[in-house]
């Protein structure tokens, strides 16, 4: 009697796992393809893509598209361009966003409440519907540089950094944070004479690792994949980033197997740095969750 | 006291300004800058002097018809036929470029149904963004409870306790973490109408009995292909949010409902469900605003084609404001679209409000 039970039982556990196998082949597939396909020759690419070969490192393997990839288009300087923009992104933007979270929930200004409301309202504001008329806006701004009083932010690092600092969620994300945070311990060192700014750098930030780690994670994969924004306000390759450097692969006849290498190249570092962190990524995710 | 205050009140300001003004600037303007400009004839780059146009730019989108057509008669009054029987009616043209009718001036046909004698044609001002409207409209309706419904699919396969379940969770995941346009380039292998990996998977599993579409090379298989590919990226985006509205569910509660002998299902409707409610409203409003926002694939995949069968707001927004510099008809769209955004959050909002 008991063999028979842990006999169903087993059965059932295979046949959970094959579900589960079989889910995550769907989501794996096209990713597998994009890597083994980066390896072969155009010519055995498209052979191989009416059989399992696709999915599987046979045939004549070399790092030949890499190579390619790198000839044909500057594609070290998109990815400088997109990591450097990304990377002061994020900075730039936990620090004014915990800043003003900061400000939101221990200083007690006037109208703080009103102005927090008018921030968190502009999550229902989709980036898309302001994208067009934030180009005419960003494409009249004055900017002051080395070559002086200039007119004008198109084509440049400002015109893809500056626009992504501040956003509702992330100044959302630190008050809920903030305000979990034990209160006597800001009023305990304000007794002690510590300056705000000394509450903030010492007692609070060192506290706030967690969403730190969240609020950098979304910011991350935001500026990383960024398309339409830099499509419609850098034209020069020289500020060029990731995704739009992509165009750059379909002017004369596309080689496959090249843009299967940069489309690798791309995507592999962000999957590894995902896969690492995991739980870190997948918190993140969740924690825009708990809005209440 | 007061000092302490004032003090706060200074340094308050100091450290909540710089987001402020960000915010403020990049988010807020514009948005009141697409009303503006919506009522204007500003374009990027112009030497002319911008004007306003009041509504124009509205009329210009939005306008839309409906004429009824009488099939044509000869001399004796009996109805013209065609080759196949069908009554022929006179030209859409004889209306819009009637005199007589200013009010459908310019306008052409979207679609039309016949009934006898009679045909109904549907006239727009407009047709492509009519399409793009009904595309992004249509495109939502699909996305959203599918994507939901596999999302929760997922995570509650994701939510049993068995070995090695964080690997297959991690799996799930990983599409969100790629980036949309990476995802679209390779979907496009995948849908190729020669080589594609669907074509030649569909073929070894029907033994060769299949014939191979060209799914975004077609009017009727494209938009329902980009579709199906928007949802495996996004899921796991989704489902980590009910995965999380999962384990708020205190464990006692499964517990009664196992000592009570609830059944599977019953468990999941008076147990799981109602404490997935916050869940709930969440997904939906938020794949509701990623749906209408459809761009990338688009523009990746089709660029709107073919036949207009995969325009959308977002495609048209970028394709006028920034193809044509027509900042104005641009703005006009994304005014259009936030409208319709804020309309449904808010009615869903209001459906799934705590009675």
């Amino acid at each position: 009697m008991a063999a028979i039970q842990s006999d169903t039982h087993r059965l059932r556990l295979i046949v959970r796992y094959l579900v589960l196998i079989l889910i995550a082949v769907i989501f794996i597939f096209p990713l597998l393809f994009m890597v083994m396909s980066s390896l072969k020759s155009d010519h055995q690419l498209l052979a191989d893509t009416s059989s399992l070969r696709a999915f599987l490192p046979v045939g004549d393997l070399s790092l030949k598209n890499y190579a390619g990839a790198f000839e044909r288009a500057p594609v070290g300087l998109f990815v400088f361009n997109s990591v450097f923009v990304t990377g002061t992104t994020v900075l730039l933007s936990l620090l004014v966003c915990s800043m003003a979270g900061f400000s939101f929930v221990f200083l007690h200004w006037r109208g703080r409440n009103v102005v927090l409301s008018l921030i968190l309202a502009t999550l229902i504001v989709p980036f898309e519907t302001i994208a067009i008329p934030l180009l005419l806006e960003v494409s009249k701004l004055p900017w002051i540089g080395l070559n002086g009083l200039e007119w004008g932010w198109l084509d440049s690092y400002r015109v893809q950094i500056i626009p992504w600092i501040a956003d509702g969620l992330t100044i959302f994300l630190f008050v809920q944070y903030f305000k979990g945070l034990p209160g006597e311990l800001i009023e305990a060192a304000r007794v002690e004479g510590a300056s705000w700014f000394q509450i903030y750098l010492r007692v609070v930030m060192p506290l706030s690792g967690p969403v730190i780690a969240t609020a950098a994670i979304l910011k991350f994969l935001v500026m990383y994949n960024q398309y339409l924004w830099p499509l419609i306000v850098v034209q020069q390759e020289t500020y060029r980033p990731v995704m739009v450097g992509l165009q750059y692969f379909f002017q004369l006849s596309p080689a496959w197997g090249e843009i299967m290498a940069y489309l690798t190249l791309i995507t592999v570092p962000v999957l590894a740095f995902y896969l690492v962190l995991q739980r870190a990524f997948i918190a993140s995710i969740a924690s825009t969750g708990v809005k209440g | 006291m007061r000092s302490s205050l004032t003090s706060s009140n200074r340094a308050g300001w100091a450290f909540a300004l710089p987001g402020i003004t960000l915010i403020f600037a990049f988010i807020i303007l514009p948005f009141f800058l697409a009303f503006g400009f919506s009522l204007t004839n500003q374009r990027l780059i112009s030497p002319n002097a911008t004007r306003y146009v009041g509504l124009e730019n509205y009329r210009d989108l939005l306008g839309l018809a409906v004429v009824t057509l009488d099939a044509k008669r000869d001399a004796g009054g009996a109805i013209e036929r065609d080759a196949e029987g069908r009554p022929e009616f006179p030209r859409v043209r004889s209306v819009t470029r009637n005199p007589d009718y200013p009010q459908y001036r310019g306008m052409r046909e979207w679609f039309r149904w016949t009934g006898g004698d009679k045909a109904h044609v549907v006239i727009a001002s407009d047709v492509v963004f009519m399409k793009a409207l009904f595309n992004t409209c249509l495109f939502v309706l699909i996305v959203a409870p599918l994507q939901a419904g596999f999302a929760l699919g997922l995570a509650l396969l994701i939510n049993q306790r068995l070995r090695g379940i964080t690997i297959f969770r991690a799996i799930y995941f990983m599409p969100v973490v790629v980036s949309i346009v990476v995802v679209s380039l390779l979907w496009r292998f995948i849908y190729d109408g020669h080589d594609g990996l669907l074509n030649n998977m569909l073929a070894a599993l029907s033994w060769g009995h299949f014939r191979p579409v060209d799914w975004l090379g077609n009017p009727d298989t494209a938009l329902g292909s980009i579709i199906a590919m928007s949802i495996w990226q996004a899921v796991g985006f989704h489902m980590v949010i009910w995965l999380a509205g999962l384990q708020t569910i205190s464990p006692t509660l499964y517990e009664a409902a196992a000592i009570e002998g609830a059944s599977k299902w019953q468990t999941f409707r008076y147990v799981t469900w109602p404490g997935l409610r916050h869940a709930a409203v969440l997904v939906l409003i938020v794949i509701t605003m990623q749906a209408f926002a459809l761009f990338t694939q688009i523009d990746v995949m089709t660029k709107g084609g073919p036949l207009d069968s995969t325009q959308s707001l977002v495609f048209q927004a970028v394709q006028r404001g920034y193809g044509l510099q027509d900042i104005a008809g641009g703005s006009t769209i994304s005014v259009i679209l936030f409208v319709i955004v804020l309309t449904i959050s808010l009615l869903q909002r209001w459906l799934t409000r705590e009675r």
